[in-house]
């Protein structure tokens, strides 16, 4: 068999990042900033939207819900009268294990991109896979929580380095475990120096105002839509 | 476990390139801040080869080290591993210059000769 050296030099993700890119642009003429939210599964990122959403004074708020099957977390946050789109990612090869741009761009029909400010698009849990696919966000942010230990961040050094903020959620937990807030801040700052972090209680509240600022900053970076 | 993503992001580009033909190697570049175990993504890659035109091929992969560069004083370093700041002034505004890349470099295509009696 005569063999042949065909040379390519493609990033492997080019194709992704190409329809992030077509995504975006639907979003900047729409006026729709969007915040990519990841976390580890059961970090609490549905039960942190479910507080910070409703009190967005004068932004309307949409949310992408990003499941590998169910609609769980998007039934609970209808309740909340909040535009939810429920995407799935259990077609094609198995269930995805994250949100890619192609699966967000096949959801984007049903999304009223002209109702809304702000797009959250909350991606599967998972601290891998999602830092790799950008799917035309304005912003990456994840959740961490202190049950998941002080060193994720060096264990997973892709996702925090890709997000501009870190939420540490469920501190109201602290007291009950061997868990040091320090440490786990050290191991952030080392990971990615200087990256903002909020400490914050889905549950009581605590921090849920500083979330709540730092989306509508967020909402204030999209181009004034059409 | 994200080998598993990057594999089928390999194979849909080399399917891009490869017109049809059955693809007997392909190299690969990757950057060593991807986080990505080239024993595991040689294994997700036989799995997501079957029934493409990377059914059976070799996968070649170069790990590619990962050298940051501090924005505030210039200096240039290999990491190992964190903290990413610079060891020189301790800043903390570093960007890659190598080590991010995830990139199919190449493919070798093989085709069939026809069968000619041995001289």
């Amino acid at each position: 068999m005569h063999r042949t050296r065909v040379r390519i030099v493609e990033g492997a993700l080019d194709a992704n990042d190409t329809i992030a890119k077509a995504n975006r642009a639907d979003f900047d003429r729409a006026g729709v900033a969007v915040v990519n939210l990841m976390s580890a599964p059961g970090a609490g990122k549905t039960t942190l939207l479910e507080r910070a959403l409703p009190g967005l004074a004068g932004v309307r708020v949409g949310v992408l819900e990003g499941d590998v099957a169910g609609s769980f977390d998007a039934d609970r946050l209808s309740r909340l009268h909040l535009t939810v789109t429920q995407l799935n990612t259990d077609q094609g090869f198995g269930g995805e294990c994250h949100l890619d741009a192609n699966m967000v761009r096949s959801a984007l029909p049903e999304v009223p991109l002209d109702e809304i400010d702000l797009l959250v698009i909350e991606n599967v849990g998972n601290l891998v896979c999602p830092a790799e696919f950008r799917v035309g966000e304005d912003a990456r942010a994840m959740v961490c929580s202190v049950t998941e230990g002080e060193d994720k961040p060096l264990k997973y050094p892709l996702m925090f380095r890709a997000c501009e903020l870190v939420i540490v959620n469920k501190i109201d937990l602290m007291p009950h475990l061997d868990f040091d807030l320090d440490r786990l801040l050290a191991n952030l700052e080392a990971v990615h120096p200087g990256v903002p972090h909020i400490l914050a209680s889905a549950r009581t509240g605590e921090g849920v105002d500083a979330v709540r600022d730092w989306l509508v900053g967020v909402a204030s970076r999209a181009p004034v839509g059409a | 476990m994200h080998e598993l993503s990057i594999a089928g992001a390999i194979v849909a580009t080399v399917e891009r390139h490869a017109g049809g033909s059955a693809v007997t190697s392909v190299r690969v570049r990757v950057g060593r801040l991807r986080q990505v175990v080239p024993d595991s993504l040689a294994f997700c890659f036989g799995i997501v080869a079957r029934e493409s035109v990377c059914e059976g091929a070799r996968l070649e992969i170069e790990v590619v080290p990962a050298v940051l560069r501090c924005a505030g004083c210039g200096h240039e370093w290999e990491i190992q591993e964190p903290p990413f700041r610079c060891p020189e002034c301790a800043g903390g505004d570093v960007a890659a210059v190598r080590g991010e890349e995830l990139e199919v470099e190449s493919i070798e295509v093989g085709e069939e000769q026809p069968c000619t009696a041995p001289a």
